[in-house]
C-alpha cells in the first residue's frame, strides 16, 4: 500500500516560543487507522492541525499524497482541503440548517453540481445512519447524531484522508461506540482515518496503530498498541 | 474570473439575506453614505462651476496700458516694441481712443443715450491691450508695464481675478478635508456593518475555509453587500443634486448670464455628477467590506 501521509523531520515552534513538535517522522499507509494519543500539552493538537494545513511546519517536510503540503501556496490550500475530511470534538454545526443542508452546505461551497450534491448528501447521511433525520435542525439531534452529521459533512466530497481531533470527547460512551462504528464503515470504504483521543476504552478495545506524543516527539508507535495511560 | 451563474445567483442571495438580517445597521451605512455623498456631490457642483467661471474669466484676462496724451507717434512704435519683449505677454494690440469708446458705450447698452455727452470729447486715451500666456501672469506683467515712459495707467481686472482665485483654493481645501473626513466615515461605517454580519456568520466562514471554499468564494457576497450598501446611498444625492442644479441652472443661470458668467450645462453637469457619486458610492462600499473581510480569512 502507499503512503498517503509522511512526515520528515517536522518541527514547530510557536510565536511565543513554545516549542509543540520537535521532529517528528512518521507514514502512514492508505487505509490505515491510527489513533493518536498522548497527555494534553504532547502536540496533538498541533500534529492534527498540521495534516490539513491550519498550521504550517516551522521546519520539515509533510507529504499528503505525494505532495508536500509544508510550501504549499495560499491560493493551493483550498483545493488541498477538498481532499482531507476534517470532524472535531464540538462538531461545528450550522445550527440555522437542517441537516441535509448542513452537509450540502459543504459541497455547495465548492460549487459542486446540484444534481451530484442531492445524491451524495443522500448517500453519506444514509452511511452514518441519519437518512430518516434529514430535515431535522442539529439542536433536535443528540451529540452523537450531531456528531454523525458532522462526519458525513466530512466525508462527502470523498477524501481519501479523514482528520478526527477527540470525536468522542463531548460523547458519552455507549454514543462514542457508535461514532467508532460509523468510522469502522468509512474506513472499510479505504479513507485513512487519523484520529487523536483521550478514550482509552476504544483505544484498548478497538485495536489500531497507535501513536504516542510526549512533549512534541513520538515516543511509541506499534500496530495494534495500546492507550499505554492511566487517564 | 468565470463564475457559474449558479453561484453568482447564491451570492446574491446570502448578500441581500444578510442585508435584510442586519436592517437597522444597514439603513445607518446608507443613510451615512447617502449624508456623505449629498455633501460631496453638493461640492463639487459648486466646484465644478466656479473651475469653469474661473477659465472662461482666465481666458479673457488682459491688460490695458493707457498712453501718455502726448506720445509721439515714434515713441508708441518703440513702446508697442518694448511691450513685445516682455517674456510672458502673448499679444500686444493697439486700441485707440474711438475703439475705445465704441467698445464702452457697446458694453453699456441701453443706458448709452445718457452718455453722448463723451461722443462730443473722448476722454479716453490710447491704448494697448496685452494678452499674457497664463491667467496668473497678468499681475507681474502689470507691474512690469507701469513704470514705462508714457504708460499713464495699467488696469487689470485685478479685483475679481485674484479674489476669484483665492476663494477657489480655500474652498477646494476646506472641501478636500470635509469630503475626506465625510467619505471615511462612511467607509468606516460600512466596514463595522459587514464585520456585523461577518461575526455573525464566523462559524460558516470557518467551515467553508475548512471544507475547501476558496477566499475569492467566501468573499463574494460582502463585496456584493458592500457594492449594493454604496450604491444605494448614492440614489437620493443624485435625485436630489439633479433637482437643486435644474432649478439653479434655469434660475439663477439667467441672472448670471447677463453678467457674462455661464454655467455648466445642465445634462452634462448630471450626467457627470450622477456617475461620479454612484461611482464614488460603490467604490466606498466594496473598501469598507473587503477591509473587514481579509482578517476573517485566515484561516
Amino acid at each position: 500500500m502507499e503512503d498517503v501521509i509522511v512526515m520528515q523531520n517536522v518541527w514547530k515552534a510557536y510565536p511565543n516560543g513554545v516549542m509543540a513538535l520537535n521532529g517528528i517522522d512518521l507514514s502512514v499507509k492508505q487505509g490505515e487507522f491510527v489513533y493518536v494519543v498522548g497527555p494534553s500539552g504532547a502536540g496533538k493538537s498541533t500534529f492534527i492541525k498540521m495534516i490539513f494545513r491550519e498550521l504550517k511546519p516551522t521546519r520539515g517536510k509533510i507529504f499528503i499524497n505525494n505532495k508536500n503540503i509544508a510550501n504549499l501556496r495560499e491560493r493551493q490550500v483550498p483545493y488541498f482541503r477538498r481532499k482531507i475530511g476534517v470532524v472535531f470534538q464540538d462538531f461545528r454545526l450550522l445550527p440555522k440548517l437542517t441537516v441535509y443542508e448542513n452537509v450540502a452546505f459543504a459541497l455547495e461551497v465548492i460549487e459542486e453540481h446540484p444534481r451530484q450534491i442531492k445524491r451524495r448528501v443522500v448517500e453519506v447521511l444514509d452511511l452514518v445512519g441519519l437518512k430518516h433525520k434529514m430535515r431535522s435542525f442539529p439542536d433536535q439531534l443528540s451529540g452523537g447524531e450531531q456528531q454523525r452529521v458532522s462526519i458525513a459533512r466530512s466525508i462527502c466530497n470523498r477524501p481519501p484522508v479523514l482528520i478526527a481531533d477527540e470525536p468522542t470527547g463531548n460523547l458519552d460512551p455507549e454514543t462514542s461506540w457508535q461514532i467508532m462504528e460509523v468510522f469502522k464503515r468509512i474506513n472499510e470504504q479505504g479513507t485513512t482515518i487519523v484520529m487523536a483521543t483521550h478514550n482509552r476504552d476504544i483505544v484498548n478495545k478497538i485495536r489500531h496503530r497507535v501513536v504516542a506524543l510526549e512533549g512534541g516527539m513520538i515516543v511509541r508507535d506499534e500496530q495494534e498498541g495500546d492507550y499505554g495511560y492511566e487517564n | 474570473m468565470a463564475m457559474k451563474i449558479r453561484t453568482l445567483k447564491r451570492h446574491v442571495n446570502e448578500s441581500f439575506k444578510s442585508l435584510g438580517r442586519n436592517g437597522w445597521m444597514t439603513f445607518a451605512s446608507v443613510s451615512a453614505v447617502t449624508v456623505s455623498l449629498l455633501l460631496v456631490g453638493l461640492f463639487l457642483m459648486v466646484m465644478f462651476n466656479l473651475n469653469k467661471i474661473a477659465g472662461d474669466i482666465e481666458s479673457d484676462v488682459e491688460v490695458r496700458v493707457y498712453l501718455d496724451q502726448s506720445i509721439t507717434k515714434t515713441q508708441q512704435k518703440t513702446l508697442e516694441q518694448e511691450l513685445q519683449k516682455i517674456p510672458n505677454v502673448q499679444s500686444v494690440r493697439f486700441q485707440s481712443k474711438k475703439e475705445g469708446l465704441d467698445s464702452l458705450l457697446e458694453s453699456l447698452g441701453n443706458d448709452k443715450q445718457s452718455f453722448t455727452d463723451l461722443q462730443k470729447e473722448n476722454p479716453l486715451p490710447n491704448a494697448f491691450i496685452l494678452k499674457t500666456k497664463k491667467p496668473e501672469q497678468t499681475i507681474g506683467v502689470a507691474n512690469t508695464v507701469k513704470d514705462y515712459q508714457n504708460v499713464t495707467d495699467v488696469r487689470y481686472g485685478k479685483g475679481t481675478v485674484e479674489k476669484l482665485f483665492r476663494f477657489i483654493r480655500i474652498a477646494r481645501n476646506v472641501g478636500i478635508v470635509l469630503i475626506i473626513g465625510l467619505l471615511f466615515t462612511s467607509v468606516f461605517l460600512i466596514a463595522n456593518t459587514i464585520k456585523l454580519t461577518i461575526v455573525a456568520r464566523r462559524r460558516e466562514i470557518e467551515i467553508m475555509k475548512l471544507v475547501g471554499a476558496t477566499n475569492a468564494f467566501v468573499r463574494w457576497p460582502y463585496f456584493i453587500e458592500g457594492l449594493v450598501m454604496g450604491v444605494l446611498g448614492s440614489i437620493i444625492p443624485v435625485i436630489v443634486l439633479m433637482v437643486v442644479y435644474r432649478f439653479a441652472y434655469y434660475n439663477l443661470g439667467g441672472n448670471l448670464q447677463q453678467m457674462f458668467i455661464r454655467l455648466i450645462p445642465y445634462q452634462t453637469m448630471t450626467l457627470n455628477l450622477s456617475l461620479l457619486l454612484i461611482g464614488i458610492g460603490a467604490l466606498i462600499g466594496v473598501w469598507g467590506s473587503m477591509n473587514s473581510v481579509r482578517k476573517f480569512l485566515k484561516i
